[in-house]
């Protein structure tokens, strides 16, 4: 059965250049990671820790958020929420239009691009500028990142450095990393002096000081937050802790599993726009607090731990699936195995989205390196079961899934009903597996997918049951 | 993790064959049934044995998958081990029952029966402590550890614990060792692509070691490894691992 994600498989897989390069980065990106957890125990005790307090947080979700909004307001940070992605955007656009600003430099934020806040100012006259390196060159060619922090992952240097010569004709032409970062920087340095809004996300909000942290290793965050007169955080709600003290844990675990560095080499801490006697910083600070589908899941005890997640792309990088087929192929903001149980929940089960949870094979390696421990195999298990569901909830109360139940296909249901039926009969169930070993040599040897790469496997001369009954064994 | 519950020799224990040994690797399962019996451990095999459901429960099924584990709980009614020579099928039973029988009135019965569940390998070196002879010829070998035996029951290291008894054995391990092969029961058919790309990088590394066997702890892999490489008509027979020792050790 071909479906939009299928055929995303097929094209991705069909690019042997962009493969190799992405699984050479991967490995790369493991090895980091593999290399910054030092000494095992510490490292499990900093996992327990941070797998605590984001766990708490996000049973406290809603008086955390109170909490914060006070506490960011009393310090003068202007708090918006907003239900939707299209809110989020409007309230972008009002804050543009009250200052007659035309242009904005972007830091990167994956929430941003969830919101899709670039097509919809661009659609409002308004240009946005990626400052990231990895987003810029994303955004010059016309694409949307393939990873939630390496977003132009699937690039090599030379595809860069074409990109770039088509785009700065004046430039000369190179592949050197650093002439190329160079220059680019060159060209952002004016854009961050005249830009009059800077936009970020957020990686942490602190609800007991109502401070902003955003981490980032080329300064352009700094810049799009302090620069412009009006800087815009836009994040989720889930991405709030009780405590200043919960942070240095979290942002230690955060680096450690996403680069494998001991620490970015930015940390912004932003509490307030600029005060009197400041050198520097923003007029204002607006923050917008985006919900899209949170709330819902953090009203699911199993589902919530979704919501842990903490951003540090350790599960994409682990996962052999996204080894092989890239970021794109997943069609979603977010992909690997946190963007395959995430996103379904968002977009529901009956969107393309619904059958990302087919895209595993449940091997762990995404759970054994997630810092907060989230059980995204357990969750993909239970995402399975909400898409093939029998639909017995009435048409008033909302499912917890939407589109659960929209998976289910008779045929396929009655093949499991079938199978069910078998292995709950003993003496059919022998029957059929002594059939499949008198007819071994005339089984067909195309089994559709599986024999695609693989022989098609032959049943043994008789049975395991068979030939135990023959031994000396005790069979009740 | 020693995730041992007997405290000493158990005088008999149930085995659980699995459907895919049932009818594919038969002798998979008798191998695990000698070393056991060589052991002084007495095996029960109830006839009434059919699958433990698992392919149901990852696909989403769970009114199937709950009545196929249903009907294996009354098969093993005394107090005593059941081993399982599959880490796919034993991390089922151990680690997804308590889950699969929540709130049922047999949860108590899954609980306990999930309690005594063994891998092989995990059983052969955390209980029996065997001790094996190595009577055969220098051979090299390929250990493909499962992802079940690797992460979800943590016993992947119990297969290299018992080859290394093996003087004459070589064991080799493929590039990327940690990666899964690509299998995952229904995911091979869902999503036939990807899985046909992870399991042809997954033998070409197998290949690459040049290895005379490619031994794992569960027949899936071998299955889904095994075909590649036959297709591919490179001649490197899969193994379980307790054929392996069986074939090596007895007299």
């Amino acid at each position: 059965m071909s479906t939009e994600f299928r055929s995303n498989v097929a094209h991705a897989l069909k690019r042997d250049a962009v493969q190799t390069h992405l699984k050479t980065v991967v490995d790369r990106l493991r090895a980091h990671r593999q290399g910054a957890l030092g000494n095992d125990a510490a490292f499990e005790r900093l996992r327990n820790r941070c797998e605590a307090i984001r766990a708490d947080a996000i049973r406290r979700l809603p008086d955390l958020l109170q909490q914060f909004e006070s506490k960011a307001q009393r310090n003068g940070i202007q708090v918006h929420w907003a239900e939707t992605t299209l809110q989020a955007n409007q309230i972008v656009l009002d804050i543009m239009q009250r200052h007659r600003a035309t242009f904005l430099v972007k830091g990167k934020s994956m929430v941003s691009e969830e919101m899709g806040v670039n097509t919809f100012l661009q659609s409002h006259g308004i240009g946005c500028l990626e400052t990231d390196l990895g987003e810029f060159i994303v955004q010059l060619a016309g694409e949307k990142p393939a990873h939630i922090i390496v977003p132009a992952i699937h690039k090599n240097r030379r595809e860069v450095a074409h990109l770039i010569h088509r785009h700065f004709p004046g430039l000369p032409y190179s592949e050197d990393i650093e002439t190329l970062a160079q220059s680019v920087r060159h060209f952002m340095r004016d854009k961050f002096r005249s830009a009059p809004v800077g936009l970020t996300g957020v990686n942490f909000m602190v609800a007991e000081t109502g401070t902003l942290c955003l981490v980032e290793n080329e300064g352009n965050g700094r810049m799009c937050s302090t620069l412009p007169p009006v800087h815009i955080a836009v994040t989720g709600i889930e991405k709030v802790i009780a405590r200043l003290e919960d942070l240095p844990p979290l942002l230690n675990l955060l680096t450690r599993s996403a680069t494998g560095q001991p620490v970015t080499a930015y940390v912004n801490m932003i509490n307030s726009p600029r005060r009197p006697g400041d050198k520097d910083g923003p007029d204002e600070v607006h923050l917008i607090l985006l919900d899209n589908g949170r709330s819902r899941i953090a009203g699911d005890p199993e589902l919530l731990e979704t919501l842990h997640c903490i951003r540090c792309g350790a599960c994409i990088n682990h996962c052999p699936v996204y080894r092989q087929i890239g970021g794109h192929a997943y069609g979603t903001v977010i992909p690997g195995p946190i963007g395959a149980i995430l996103e379904p929940q968002k977009q529901g089960l009956d969107a393309a989205a619904g059958e990302l949870p087919q895209a595993s094979t449940l091997c762990g390696a995404c759970a054994e390196v997630c810092p907060v421990r989230i059980p995204i195999p357990a969750i993909i298990n239970r995402l399975r079961w909400e898409s093939v569901r029998k639909n017995r909830q009435s048409q008033n109360s909302r499912p917890v899934v939407p589109g659960a139940g929209s998976g289910r296909k008779s045929l396929e249901a009655l093949i499991w009903k079938i199978w069910a039926w078998c292995c709950t009969h003993p003496r059919m169930y022998n029957r059929m597996t002594k059939l499949a070993t008198r007819l071994r040599n005339r089984l067909p040897a195309d089994m559709g997918a599986w024999t695609a790469v693989r022989k098609a496997p032959k049943p043994a001369q008789s049975t395991l049951h068979e030939r135990l009954r023959k031994m000396d064994i005790d069979h009740e | 993790m020693n995730n041992r519950v007997v405290s000493e020799k158990p005088q008999a224990v149930y085995f659980y064959g699995t459907c895919l040994i049932d009818l594919f690797y038969p002798q998979a399962g008798i191998s695990a049934i000698e070393l056991l019996r060589r052991e002084g451990v007495s095996v029960i095999y109830p006839q009434s044995q059919t699958c433990c459901g698992q392919p149901a429960w990852n696909s989403g099924y769970r009114d199937e998958a709950l009545a196929v584990a249903r009907a294996q709980l009354a098969l093993f009614p005394q107090p005593i081990p059941l081993v399982i020579p599959s880490a796919s099928c034993a991390g089922m039973m151990k680690m997804h029952y308590p889950a699969l029988f929540r709130d049922q009135s047999d949860e108590a019965t899954a609980l306990n029966v999930a309690g005594r569940v063994y891998e092989l390998t995990a059983f052969l070196v955390d209980v029996l402590d065997i001790r094996l002879i190595d009577l055969g010829d220098p051979i090299s070998v390929v250990v493909h550890t499962s992802c079940s035996a690797r992460r979800e029951l943590g016993v992947g290291d119990k297969l290299h614990t018992l080859l290394r008894q093996l003087h004459n054995v070589a064991i080799l391990e493929p590039e990327n060792s940690a990666e899964c092969c690509g299998f995952g029961g229904t995911f091979a058919v869902k999503q036939p692509e990807i899985s046909a790309a992870m399991a042809l990088e997954k033998a070409a590394a197998v290949r690459a070691t040049d290895a005379q066997r490619l031994v794992s702890q569960d027949c899936g892999c071998l299955m889904n490894i095994g075909g590649v490489m036959e297709k591919q008509d490179q001649v490197m027979p899969g193994r379980h691992i307790a054929e392996l020792l069986w074939e090596r050790t007895k007299n």
